[in-house]
């Protein structure tokens, strides 16, 4: 057992929450202006491809990432024109969304590089730095710091949707959006405009956690890739009561969660001596959302006026 | 004037779906045109086109009607991916390990293990979000990935066939084959998988139909959907519904593993579906959650995905990963027309 | 500041709210606007906030036209809105609210200690207490009202318009109310009050404009007319502002209540002790400022609150039913005309035909056949034209949506279908809430009719006038608590008003 608790699984555990909490947040800025986000698996899909494949192109990981943000900040606006404008019911819209991205790019990959579905590889060194790359440390020490820069980001993302979402009007407006839209309109501000501003910005953010995933953790984007990540990251989001620290940590622990099994794969076995069969592995993060889901949704206050559409005249 | 309504919706969606479908494929660099001509001509060919279609049309019907009855209740149903892996492979265990018995008791057996497999993976969600208010969207789809991982597992450590390559069961007893249509229909031949599992699912459209608007469980059902606070009030059991709605949801499903397994394949085949559960939710809200419109709308899918074959094989550039995208803007477009049906102001 | 509306019109699909308006507010008075239920002064007051935009007319603000297109607009020209229902975020702070839209600092800060010290200087100038640290879900109605007036005062609003703004308060607090708007004419600012209750209208207000069905039909100065001609103005004939109700025969208990004290998930007690009881042929009312334990009372006694949050006994004709559900209540004879028809009483998307039979939908007549299973739509329409008969419902086709009734119809839609059950004891909430006068009288007549039938009813109502017109006996809730029973017939409102806020009478 004590060869599981190493520090390598702090560093898998980072590795591991570091997509997820950069959709959860992106999320929260859409959910607390009330704007369901169901569309977080899809917008990282589309982050993913997009850094992928402009990275291929360009040579260069930001270029990639920039990509990425845009693109995924593509659909997201699509999203909410469909249910801010349209007002469309907000699961089934995001569940839309979430289907494009099964398809599309397998259908642009085909296009592009004649493949099935997956991009090529990328070399090592034009894949999202560590920070042991990017800052100038000791050999001895360099293990330590052998985290992804999207990694140490994703930190600095936290405590700054922390201070915007508290601290600023705009924080105040998105707030007040989310809880009592009709409140905010006789106040005077643009409502949709406000929950526009927030469903695009979790894509920006969405789309980045997808990026990593493609040119961050691994070298290459594959057919749906994401596997049911981004609805880990609002499962998060509901644990974390919609607020930015606490959705942080809840990430840590679904990456915490997956990190374990992970490392316990081919370590742990059955009485009889056997490996424990993957699929049983692979169930683990999955049956863990449900059960936390479960557990801690009646302690849950959502914001007041989240998945209703604003309509002045009804 | 609501039924010209709800036809020239549907439709305006579908048309804008295949205009932004149309802009995808000209912007991969192959021609709209022939692109469609490939996707929608393959489905009209006797005895091919029309066998085909009509028999990926049925797990659609299926599917669809399961997302149909959970959205009356007002429950999205994402999970009927994995009910109706959990009852394939039940049906198929049945048919396994029961194979000497005769086919009028195995088959009626068989078609009991989908339903209630079904029900049962379709119920978990249910009790969750009745027990403990969490969404059943998140908690389906979670329950897919654990299906599909459960379902693998027994799949490749106790039922394959040895030295079988390919991850399916051995086959199940003769007595559980159902008759494919070809058996009745003159010019029709036994090689083309329609079977008898389409006539039941129209058996079953027929069925949804009469118990949400005949019978006082459907109007629990609806009314729970519409108000649940106004359900409550008329003595409506609230949890009761979302456990019953998503049961039947699921049991519908799982019925996709009736024609799969009984009438196509005769065992249980790893992955076999080709995203019945998720274009199951593109047929129930282009059906506009209607049995009738559900038989519709998996109609043109189905052509949908009978031309995708074609479109694979014969255009360079796109695959068939564009009946998908299609699918997708389907249910955008749909959602978004949602806006226009809010009728007068109360 | 004067406000001029001209020529306004506003349609809502088939409904006409406002028809070629034409108001004139005078700069520094206290202008009411009047009328029933569906005469259209919300909506033109929304229209000169800018939540709504007429489709035609102009409104001038100090004789110029001004384009009002959202509520910035109308803030920006010194107009603030108090609306019915407030628009406040519970769970923020008195000086969030009251800030968003006009934050002190800068885009990348938010100063809100300034803007605490602002409210407390604006606060002390027009006594209106309160602590801009608390949080608004924990306020009671008054403090959130005061909160809503700071919110216009903040911005420098020289014209208010208040919607409603006596329905939730206890006489008291409208004394207290009336001397706070005395105060805002006396600094120059132009106070609009919207407002049914003709007897505030002439305590208060300088002028009245009387609107009926859309249109002005008058405007006087408020010392020149009285009651009975501002009443006749509103509905177009001379209107019975008393319920001819002949004498309460009552008979044998039916409801007894011992004891009953709920609890919120919170904690908090909504009901303490409770006891009372209602008999056979008699209406009992329930008075008290909404959020007394009205709505929570009603709700454990149609059996919609779970069974953990209530203890105390509950009997029906000697019969405790304390373990039945909501529709073994129904079962047993418990009718309930709920408080909030749109949320609990009706489904808005389904034909009246399908909403005439909810609740009773599961069994005979409504079923037949199989087991009892399949809907008889033969007699679920028959029981629908009857309802629909017996009741006035208009229009009288039963296919149509119940979204498509006006508010009217469908209250009488929901206590045709409550009657008919028939029941032994009613529970009703607010019967005539957002109902023309027309209904309302109709709706008055049938609850009496009821009452002599054999019927036992509890009423709930948060107008006075109503309650104190139609109980026999009346009971007065504070705090969760029976503050105190009195006779309707001879009790002043003062009295009533006394027990309301927890005083002794």
């Amino acid at each position: 057992m004590r060869s599981i608790l190493t520090l390598s699984l702090v560093f898998s555990t980072i590795r591991l929450s570091t997509p997820l909490v950069w959709a959860a947040i992106g999320g929260l800025y859409s959910e607390r202006s009330g704007v369901i986000n169901i569309a977080l698996e899809g917008l990282m899909l589309a982050g993913a491809f997009t850094a992928a494949a402009v990275t291929f192109y360009t040579r260069s990981p930001w270029a990639g990432v920039g990509a990425a943000m845009i693109a995924a900040a593509f659909f997201a606006l699509l999203l909410a024109v469909v249910c801010i404008r349209f007002k469309a019911n907000e699961v089934v819209a995001g569940t839309g969304i979430n289907m494009l991205f099964l398809g599309l790019p397998a259908v642009l990959s085909g296009a592009l590089f004649l493949s099935s579905g997956s991009t090529p590889q990328i070399p090592q060194d034009e894949l999202l730095p560590t920070l042991s790359r990017l800052l100038p440390i000791a050999p001895q020490w360099r293990v330590l710091t052998d985290v992804s820069i999207v990694s140490f980001l994703a930190l600095l993302v936290v405590g700054l949707t922390s201070y915007v979402l508290y601290r600023t009007p705009f924080g105040l407006r998105l707030r007040a959006v989310g809880e009592n839209p009709e409140a905010a309109d006789a106040a005077g501000i643009r409502v949709n405009r406000v929950r526009y501003a927030g469903v695009v910005l979790s894509g920006v953010l969405a789309g980045v956690g997808g990026a990593y995933l493609s040119i961050g953790q691994s070298s290459l984007f594959t057919r749906n890739m994401t596997a049911g990540r981004g609805y880990i990251a609002l499962a998060a989001l509901i644990f974390g009561k919609w607020r930015p620290v606490q959705t942080m940590l809840a990430c840590v622990l679904f990456g915490f969660a997956d990190a374990l099994t992970i490392q316990m794969q081919g370590v742990v076995k059955l009485p009889s001596g056997e490996d424990v069969p993957v699929q049983f592995i692979q169930m683990i993060p999955y049956i863990v959302t449900i059960v936390v889901l479960a557990g801690f949704i009646g302690h849950s206050r959502a914001p007041g006026a989240l998945g209703v559409p604003y309509d002045k005249e009804s | 004037m609501k039924v010209l309504r709800d036809l020239l919706f549907p439709s305006m969606a579908v048309l804008c779906a295949f205009l932004a479908g149309a802009l995808i494929v000209a912007l991969v660099g192959d021609s709209p045109v022939e692109t469609y001509r490939l996707l929608l001509g393959s489905a009209f060919s006797w005895p091919d086109g029309i066998g085909y279609t009509l028999f990926f049309a049925t797990p659609l019907i299926f599917t669809g009607l399961a997302v149909a009855v959970a959205l009356r209740g007002g429950l999205l149903n994402i999970g009927a991916e994995g009910q109706l892996y959990v009852a394939a492979f039940a049906t198929a265990w049945i048919g396994i390990t029961f194979a000497n018995l005769p086919a009028v008791v195995l088959v009626p057996l068989c078609c009991v293990a989908a339903i209630a497999a079904g029900a049962v993976w379709g119920a978990i969600p249910g009790l969750l979000k009745a027990r403990f208010g969490s969404h059943e969207v998140i908690n389906t789809i979670m329950l897919n990935f654990v299906a599909v991982a459960l379902v693998g597992y027994l799949t490749q450590y106790h039922y394959r066939m040895p030295g079988d390559p390919i991850m399916e069961t051995t086959p199940i007893g003769s007595g559980a084959h159902i008759p494919r249509l070809g058996a009745f229909i003159p010019g029709l031949p036994a090689r083309i998988p329609l079977n008898i599992a389409f006539l039941l699912a129209l058996l079953s459209c027929w069925l949804v139909y009469v118990l949400l608007w005949k019978t006082k469980w459907g109007y629990e059902i609806r009314a729970t959907g519409q108000n649940p606070a106004a359900a409550e009030y008329g003595g409506v059991s609230i949890r009761k519904e979302v456990v019953l709605t998503m049961a039947i949801s699921g049991a519908l499903a799982g019925m996709v593993g009736i024609n799969e397994v009984l009438g196509y394949r005769y065992r249980y085949y790893d992955g076999f579906s080709d995203n019945y559960g998720f274009t199951g939710i593109a047929v129930a809200l282009l059906g506009r959650n209607h049995p009738f419109g559900v038989v519709v709308a998996a109609l043109l899918f189905a052509v949908l995905q009978r031309g995708g074959v074609p479109v694979d094989a014969f255009t360079q550039l796109v695959s068939k990963d564009i009946v998908l995208i299609l699918q997708a803007l389907v249910i955008l477009f749909v959602a978004a027309e949602a806006a226009f049906r809010r009728g007068g102001r109360g | 500041m004067k406000l001029e509306l001209r020529g306004i019109t506003k349609r809502f699909g088939a409904v006409l709210a406002n028809d070629h308006l034409d108001i004139t507010i005078p700069p520094g008075t206290i202008h009411a606007i009047v009328g029933e239920n569906g005469a259209g002064k919300s909506t033109a007051m929304r229209i000169a906030y800018g939540f709504y935009t007429a489709d035609s007319g102009e409104i001038l603000v100090n004789d110029q036209a001004r384009d009002i297109r959202a509520p910035r607009d109308a803030i920006a020209l010194g107009i603030g809105m108090v609306h019915q229902h407030f628009m406040l975020v519970r769970p923020m702070t008195v000086t969030e609210n009251i800030v968003l839209g006009a934050e002190p600092g800068s885009a990348m800060s938010l100063d809100l200690r300034k803007a605490a010290a602002g409210i407390r200087a604006l606060s002390e100038e027009f006594r209106l207490a309160v602590d801009p640290d608390a949080v608004v879900e924990d306020l009671s109605v008054g403090q959130q009202q005061r909160v809503e007036l700071l919110k216009a005062l903040y911005r420098r609003a020289g014209l208010l318009i208040l919607d409603e703004p006596t329905a939730v308060l206890t006489p008291q607090e409208v004394d207290e109310f009336f001397a706070i708007l005395r105060r805002m004419r006396g600094q120059g600012k132009t106070v609009i009050i919207i407002t049914h209750k003709l007897s505030e209208v002439l305590a208060i207000s300088d002028n009245v404009t009387v609107m009926r069905d859309g249109r002005v039909v008058g405007q006087v100065k408020t010392s020149e007319t009285d009651a009975a001609a501002l009443a006749r103005l509103m509905v177009g004939r001379d209107v019975l502002l008393r319920v001819d109700k002949p004498a309460a025969q009552p008979g044998a208990t039916v409801l007894a209540v011992r004891d009953v004290t709920i609890t919120a998930r919170d904690g908090a007690r909504r009901l303490d002790k409770v006891s009372f009881e209602v008999r056979a042929g008699e209406i009992v009312g329930v008075a008290g400022v909404e959020g007394n334990g009205q709505t929570e009372l009603i709700e454990a006694l149609a059996g919609l609150l779970p069974g953990s949050q209530v203890s105390g006994s509950m009997s029906l004709g000697g019969r405790d039913i304390r373990e039945l559900d909501a529709r073994r209540r129904r079962e047993a004879g418990i009718a309930h005309v709920p408080e909030d028809r749109h949320r609990r009483g009706l489904l808005l998307d389904f034909s009246l035909w399908e909403n005439a039979i909810l609740g009773v939908h599961y069994r005979a007549p409504a079923v037949s056949g199989v087991g009892g299973v399949l809907l008889d739509q033969a007699a679920i329409q028959r029981r629908a034209d009857l309802v629909i008969r017996e009741f006035d419902v208009r229009p009288p086709n039963a296919s149509l949506p119940a979204r498509a009734l006006s508010g009217g119809n469908q209250q009488k839609l929901i206590i045709g279908r409550e009657f008919e059950l028939p029941p032994a004891l009613l529970l009703i909430s607010q019967p005539t809430r957002g109902v023309d006068i027309g209904a309302i009288e109709f709706i008055h007549r049938k609850i009496v009719a009821l009452r002599d039938s054999g019927c036992a009813v509890l009423l709930v109502s948060a107008e006075l006038e109503e309650v104190t017109a139609l109980a026999d006996r009346l009971l007065v809730l504070h705090n969760g608590r029976v503050a105190g029973e009195v006779d309707p017939s001879r009790a002043t409102h003062e009295e009533i008003g006394l027990l309301m806020t927890g005083g002794r009478a």
